[in-house]
């Protein structure tokens, strides 16, 4: 299976989608080589904004740039976006600007680098924001579609959350993203692991080791986080009766927590979050980090074996 | 400009000054003194350089005015109803739940009001968004943003006017509606913004001083330079007064976000409705 880091696959779209949008922009605060809008600034240098170190005049200059009917893709690492929550309150969000914030680097998979470099909080504070759309790609394919979609869909902000590193491929060729629905990569029945972003492969070879242990784990794809398909997951919980969420990113406020609140109010079900614990991350590598965390696919069975244990005892 | 048209427009102003205080008084709170403060600059935009159609405030080849120091939206509204872009009679719904004018302006609440300001610092990065949107497509629509000087103490304002300077976005007009006051003190206390004319220029901005703020025909023939002006930014910095027009407000603090009674409101139309010229 190729893999790629879906920061990768977006800066490859986004070139791509570039020549046939004419109102597409882009803006990076010097780190147009990491976050790979460096591919579009190439071929599009008289719409591309090198802003320098200074994110929030960034954000500021994209939400006007949307309001004047360019469509921006505002890129940065997500901790420095998140750094920017005034100008994503007021000028993207609260004017409706059609902005599309490009967050890579997500999680502690980043490695050594560090805490301070992680988006950790990313999906928290964004999801808190009134029509703003929170997206998550599994993998390359399904980064280029949902470029594509942001590019030419400009009904309202958008949150695009990408990988530093590479990610194998969870989807065929001829998979069509859906916009705003669960995507079930793998069917089960009694316990159903809901994963997003960089742990979603993980996820599936979890499911695939727990499957000679006699424990059927059905593995969904949560590519949307917002909006969130309630009724999907409320069938998925009546269905499988445990929900796991994964995760590379705070279990406050993040998927888990997305997840938590649709049940609370749809239909309550044993959850357990994976994810980072209410701690900080640090420096590592990166298989050393997501394996810290539980985010590997040994960690993932693990953790569920002990879920199974403590919901099956009667 | 003709004097009868200059004595035309202080009329105007001496209109927007009472609605001001009118609307902050049915409203019960608000921002009296830099609503009073920029009343000129309002006058000398919507009743001058403003290219815009208020009967179709969606007009694309319309130029943007973007309010960055949010809490002076009575002066902005008072100037905008002036114009027709809503009845006059929105203004004394202010601040009231379902209204149309929010306590800062808000986008999707009134037509004409072009970005949500109010959290300082924001709308010159959103004007020059603006202004690089019209150079991209080679559109004759310029932008203008008015500043607080208060304002220009955020970061974000200063990450503004370096790329602004870098990309020459020499169809941005930023205005500075320097009051000398903030809510804890005078500007000078609080945090000095002086050299404030040689800051800009050291961020390459064309900057043009205007002495007296109130002065209209200073004020327009200030603007009228900025739009002659190519390759650079301008910042006109308007030496305005606080609470201007209203003898008792005029102070650099007191009367920042303290709506007058009845009482008082009805004393300040006495003086703004006696005035005359001037």
């Amino acid at each position: 299976m190729p893999a790629t880091a879906t920061r990768a696959a977006f800066g490859k779209a986004l070139a791509a989608i570039g020549a046939k949008c004419p109102n597409v922009v882009a803006l990076d605060a010097d780190l147009a080589k990491s976050t790979k809008s460096e591919l579009f600034a190439a071929q599009f240098p008289e719409r591309f904004f090198e802003m320098g170190i200074a994110e929030a005049n960034m954000v500021a200059t994209a939400a006007g740039l949307a309001l004047a009917g360019k469509i921006p893709f505002a890129c940065s690492f997500a901790c420095f976006l998140t750094g920017q929550f005034a100008e994503i309150r007021i000028s993207v969000a609260y004017s409706e600007a059609p902005v599309r914030l490009v967050g890579t680097h997500a999680g502690v998979a980043i490695g050594e680098d560090g805490h301070s470099q992680m988006g950790l909080e990313d999906i928290a504070l964004m999801r808190t924001l009134p029509g703003m759309t929170v997206l998550q790609p599994a993998d390359d394919i399904e980064t280029t579609q949902m470029v594509e979609h942001l590019a030419t869909h400009t009904d309202g902000p958008a949150y695009l959350r990408l990988t530093r590193q590479n990610v194998e491929r969870v989807h065929a060729d001829d998979y069509r993203w859906v916009p705003g629905r669960l995507d079930t990569l793998r069917d089960g029945g009694d316990v159903a692991i809901i994963a997003s972003g960089g742990p979603v492969k993980a996820a599936l070879d979890a499911a695939e080791a727990l499957a000679s242990e006699d424990v059927s784990a059905r593995v969904v794809n949560c590519h949307t986080i917002k909006p969130l398909d309630a009724d999907a997951l409320e069938r998925i919980a009546r269905k499988c009766g445990r929900i796991v969420t994964v995760e590379d990113h705070t279990v406050i406020g993040g998927l888990g927590g997305a997840v938590c609140e649709a049940l609370a109010d749809r239909f309550p079900v044993p959850v357990r979050r994976l994810g980072i614990q209410d701690v900080f991350g640090e420096s590592g590598s990166p298989s050393d980090l997501i394996a810290k965390h539980g985010l590997d696919a040994e960690g993932i069975a693990q953790s569920i074996r002990a879920f199974m244990k403590a919901t099956s005892a009667v | 400009m003709p004097p009868s048209d200059l004595s035309e427009l202080r009329a105007i102003c001496r209109d927007l000054r009472a609605d001001i205080i009118e609307m902050l008084c049915l409203a019960g709170s608000g921002h009296p003194g830099g609503s009073l403060s920029a009343v000129e600059i309002m006058v000398s935009l919507f009743w001058g350089a403003l290219r815009h159609d208020p009967a179709n405030p969606e007009w694309l080849e319309r130029d943007r005015l973007v309010l960055s120091k949010g809490h002076g939206c009575p002066a902005l509204y008072a100037a905008m109803a002036r114009r027709g872009y809503f009845p006059r009679e929105e203004l004394w719904n202010l601040r009231k739940t379902g209204a149309m004018l929010q306590g800062h302006p808000v986008r999707s609440f009134t037509p004409g009001v072009e970005a949500c300001t109010g959290a300082l610092g924001q709308g010159l990065g959103v004007a020059q968004g603006m202004a690089l949107a019209a150079k991209i497509d080679h559109a004759p629509w310029r932008v203008w943003c008015i500043l607080g000087d208060g304002e220009i103490q955020e970061g974000s304002i200063w990450e503004a006017a370096m790329s602004a300077g870098k990309y020459r976005v020499d169809n941005l007009v930023a205005i500075l509606d320097c009051n000398g006051g903030q809510i804890d003190g005078s500007t000078a206390e609080v945090m000095d913004l002086e050299p404030v004319l040689d800051k800009w220029r050291a961020f390459n901005w064309n900057v043009i001083d205007v002495a007296d703020g109130h002065d209209l025909e200073a004020l327009l023939s200030a603007i009228g330079d900025a739009i002659d002006t190519r390759g650079k930014p301008t910042l006109i910095v308007a030496r305005t007064v606080k609470g201007k027009g209203v003898s008792f407000m005029e102070h650099p603090c007191k009367w920042h976000g303290v709506a007058p009674t009845r009482e008082e409101a009805d004393r300040a139309l006495a003086e703004i409705r006696g005035g005359g010229g001037a």
